[in-house]
């Protein structure tokens, strides 16, 4: 590939960007400007509006308002393509690839080499070589790609956006899937294009990559410029502190220690889940916050899953000291235990349902005498958007027209409907902005306190020390080391998440 | 990692508020507005056409397609299908008149064999829907294949038990059981009634009861629906076995018409069925969908149908080509609301 980009990078202003999504703003005017040949790493929460201006510059969203100029020039992209014959290319946090098609025809795709009417697939198959060659994945480029586990589908997404020819490159969060080789590998090629002039965006939560590849950084919180600095002149701390918009601690309630003496509300023994976890124990008690950490891929999402009865699972499930057989969510929430997805739209929410039926969908026996009975649940509703602090305009809105924190509240209120004594929340506050998720951790530490097991799932580290009692840490389907107190600290949990420290407990 | 997610919800509740009130609406009204327009050209074209008779007519015709819709809902709600039931309803008649036409003899007592042969049709019914619910919830076939197969089975076992001919009721049992379908109750039909019961039973399931609402849950995300105890394959199996008893109340009702069942009893049925939910505001694709409009969608089929009988504008040959045209035609005007 090194042939193909002689070209030098591009330099991208934005000049006061907003963007509307019907009545939300996700986007309040940002203006910076970005010079070639350079790695900026750019930070924020989720929902700081990253992703839609990187989308916006890419072609896949039109502003509202304000410019984007590509080498002093401003640009109207109409498309991805468009942007792409600019040479600006952003590979996606998730994946865009046909699943059906080889790794040649996806990186290929829409823009295939031609011989008269046919495709050229030779040359297509060698080009394709050299971009997997590139990016270190030896992979026959013929192979479908719904083969490959994620973090190749992940490496596939980059070959693709070198076989364009990207000038200004973006990358959203594309180590999530990568062990520390394949990263390291990653960052080998970043320098590469670095020197070859190509301008690089890079964007991610992992502080310490930030650190490691970028030259500057450009923090955004809440959909507006906040700062940028060049990242030899901040720590970690400062980029964090940064993003928050507040000092971390005023994030977190303070910790209500958990009676000592409780019996376990949930106690969890040489649990399997085939292909994703081996031999898990663990247990928590009424009022604590356990936590769960571990790389993605680590099977913590699979060990609940199976636990709850979604996947074939096997072990021993005590719930309140009583043995409990979970074949599905259903009997698990008999037995008093709910389960928030990780994948609200997906798994969590009926998005295109009023908040009502969401809220009382996992406890509608109680409605049901036998008609249902719509005031109470009405009832229900009022009582639970003033509890849980949920903000929509109308009751009777649907549940896709809130923003992100408060369906995940809504989420969450509908997990806590059938009254459980354990809930498993998979990150909770996944694509919430900074209010709501200090909302949503000050919910959970009241809900702990009044008694309530709670496992909390997250690839967040900062929001699992400042939540959580305890936190279990897996590797590879392993619990490989439950720390608490002084021993939850970031560099602690990495080291036993990415197996650079061996099993202690 | 899901800011995207964030946004895209924005943008889809965005769009739903600017968009849903008005598209609601108009998917809600317009096939009422339909048929009003319709009626009145009917009526201009034909002085026969705004009569009572004719209008009972209309809604006798109607009944079994749909009584069957009603169930045909539910399952369009749920996110399946069912492409038999017009051959499960070919079946079930011909099963309930070889049943009667023995147990008149073997239980001495014709009025009995009606009653129980009328019986039969639902049970059978329920039975068959059982089946299609239990191979789609519990072996996980799809439902178009799984109702595709029972579509040729039944079908070709009713054209083997008629040995390719027609079963047919013996007169006296014919007579006996003829009030069900051309008797009527204070001046309405007694089918007419029975697809008004219906109807109304089925509205009542499908929003008043926690069933109802979680086969709404279940097509408009199934997912979610399973992620939140709901016992997804319970409903799914009531579901079809829902529309199963809705198709044996049909048949129990169609069976006196003609007295007789040949391979031609109930053919396409399951298009006309499948197109009044649709015409009525269902999305295909489930989650959405409304008994009101279902039964709406019904009428406003077989009032074009009667409108065609009834006048020479446009070949009555092309009845079909027309509900074609209609379905089509709605199924566009409601596409900016998916």
């Amino acid at each position: 590939m090194s042939g193909t980009q002689q070209q030098a990078g591009l330099s991208v202003a934005f000049d006061g960007i907003v963007k509307r999504f019907g009545p939300v703003q996700v986007l309040h005017g940002v203006s910076f400007a970005l010079e070639p040949g350079r790695v900026y790493g750019l930070l924020g929460e989720n929902g700081a509006g990253k992703s839609t201006l990187m989308k916006i510059l890419a072609g896949y969203e039109q502003p509202s308002e304000g410019r984007v100029l590509v080498d002093g020039e401003a640009v109207a992209f109409s498309g991805s393509r468009d942007a792409e014959a600019r040479g600006i290319v952003l590979i996606h946090q998730e994946f865009n690839l046909a699943e059906d098609l080889s790794i040649a025809g996806n990186i290929f795709l829409g823009h295939e080499r031609r011989k008269g009417w046919f495709l050229d697939e030779r040359a297509m198959r060698s080009e394709a070589e050299a971009a997997l060659a590139a990016v270190g994945l030896t992979r026959d480029p013929d192979e479908p790609v719904r083969r490959l586990i994620v973090a190749e589908k992940q490496l596939v997404e980059i070959a693709k956006a070198l076989s364009r020819k990207a000038r200004f490159l973006i990358m959203d969060e594309p180590t999530a899937t990568l062990t520390p080789s394949e990263v390291s590998r990653l960052f080998g090629l970043i320098e590469r294009m670095k020197a070859q002039g190509v301008t690089i965006v890079y964007i991610s939560h992992k502080l310490d990559e930030v650190e490691r590849i970028t030259d500057e950084v450009v923090v955004m919180r809440d959909g507006r410029l906040v700062g940028r600095a060049p990242t030899a002149s901040l720590t970690r701390h400062d980029m964090a502190t940064m993003m928050v918009g507040r000092e971390i601690a005023d994030l977190f309630p303070d910790k209500v220690e958990p009676q000592a003496a409780a019996a376990p509300a949930l106690q969890v023994e040489g649990f399997t889940v085939p292909g994703w976890a081996q031999d898990v124990s663990f247990a928590v008690r009424p009022g604590e916050i356990l936590g769960f950490a571990g790389l993605v891929g680590a099977g913590r999402t699979e060990l609940f899953e199976g636990i709850m009865g979604l996947r074939p699972g096997s072990g021993t499930i005590r719930l309140g000291g009583r043995p409990a057989a979970l074949r599905s969510p259903r009997d698990a929430a008999r037995n008093g235990l709910t389960y928030l997805s990780e994948d609200r739209k997906g798994k969590g929410l009926h998005t295109a349902f009023p908040l009502r039926p969401n809220l009382t969908l996992m406890a509608l026996e109680r409605y049901a005498r036998p008609w249902l009975d719509q005031g109470a649940e009405r009832e229900a509703l009022k009582g639970a958007v003033a509890e849980f602090g949920i903000r929509t305009g109308s009751l009777e809105a649907r549940a896709a027209s809130l923003s992100g924190g408060n369906q995940q509240k809504l989420a969450l209120a509908k997990v806590l409907h059938p009254e459980p004594r354990v809930v498993v929340l998979d990150e909770p506050t996944r694509g919430v902005d900074v209010g709501a998720k200090r909302e949503i951790y000050f919910l959970i530490q009241k809900l702990a306190a009044k008694g309530l097991a709670v496992v909390v799932i997250s690839s967040e580290l900062i929001e699992l020390i400042g939540l959580a009692h305890r936190v279990a840490i897996m590797r590879e389907g392993r619990l490989v080391a439950t720390v608490g107190g002084d021993e939850m600290t970031e560099e602690t949990m990495i080291a036993y998440a990415t197996g650079a420290r061996h099993v202690a407990a | 990692m899901s800011q995207p997610e964030t946004l895209q919800g924005a943008a889809a509740g965005g769009r739903r508020e600017n968009g849903t009130p008005l598209a609601e609406r108009i998917a809600s009204i317009g096939p009422v507005i339909g048929l009003i327009l319709l009626c009145g050209l009917g009526a201009l074209l034909n002085g026969d056409f705004a009569t009572l008779d004719n209008g009972l007519n209309v809604l006798t015709r109607t009944a079994f397609i749909g009584i069957i819709a009603v169930g045909m809902c539910f399952v369009i709600i749920l996110g399946g299908i069912d492409l038999s039931v017009g051959s499960m309803a070919a079946l079930i008649a011909g099963c309930v008149i070889m049943f009667i036409n023995w147990a008149a003899g073997a239980l001495g007592s014709p009025l009995l064999a009606v009653v129980c042969g009328a019986g039969l049709a639902v049970l059978l019914g329920a039975v068959f829907g059982l089946i299609h619910g239990v191979l789609i919830a519990k072996g996980r076939i799809e439902p178009f294949i799984v109702t595709l197969g029972t579509l040729g089975i039944f079908r070709a076992y009713l054209t083997y038990f008629a040995d390719g001919g027609a079963l047919t009721l013996e007169n006296n049992l014919a007579d006996i059981y003829a009030p069900v379908y051309y008797g009527s109750l204070a001046g309405v039909p007694i089918p007419v009634v029975v697809f008004l019961l219906v109807a109304i039973v089925g509205a009542v399931i499908l929003n008043k009861t926690a069933f109802g609402r979680h086969v709404q849950a279940i097509g408009s995300n199934e997912t979610v629906a399973r992620y939140a105890a709901v016992d997804v394959e319970r409903v799914k199996i009531l579901t079809y076995m829902l529309l199963g008893i809705c198709v044996g109340i049909a048949t129990l009702l169609y069976v006196p018409r003609l007295g007789s069942a040949s391979p031609t009893t109930g053919l396409l049925w399951e298009l006309e069925a499948i197109a009044s939910v649709i015409v009525g505001g269902a999305a295909l694709k489930g989650g959405h969908g409304s008994i009101t409009g279902t039964v709406i969608g019904a009428i406003l089929l077989s009032v074009i149908s009667n409108i065609l009988n009834l006048t020479s504008l446009i070949s009555v040959y092309l009845n079909a080509a027309v509900q074609g045209f209609v379905i089509i035609t709605v199924a566009f005007l409601q596409k900016g609301r998916r």
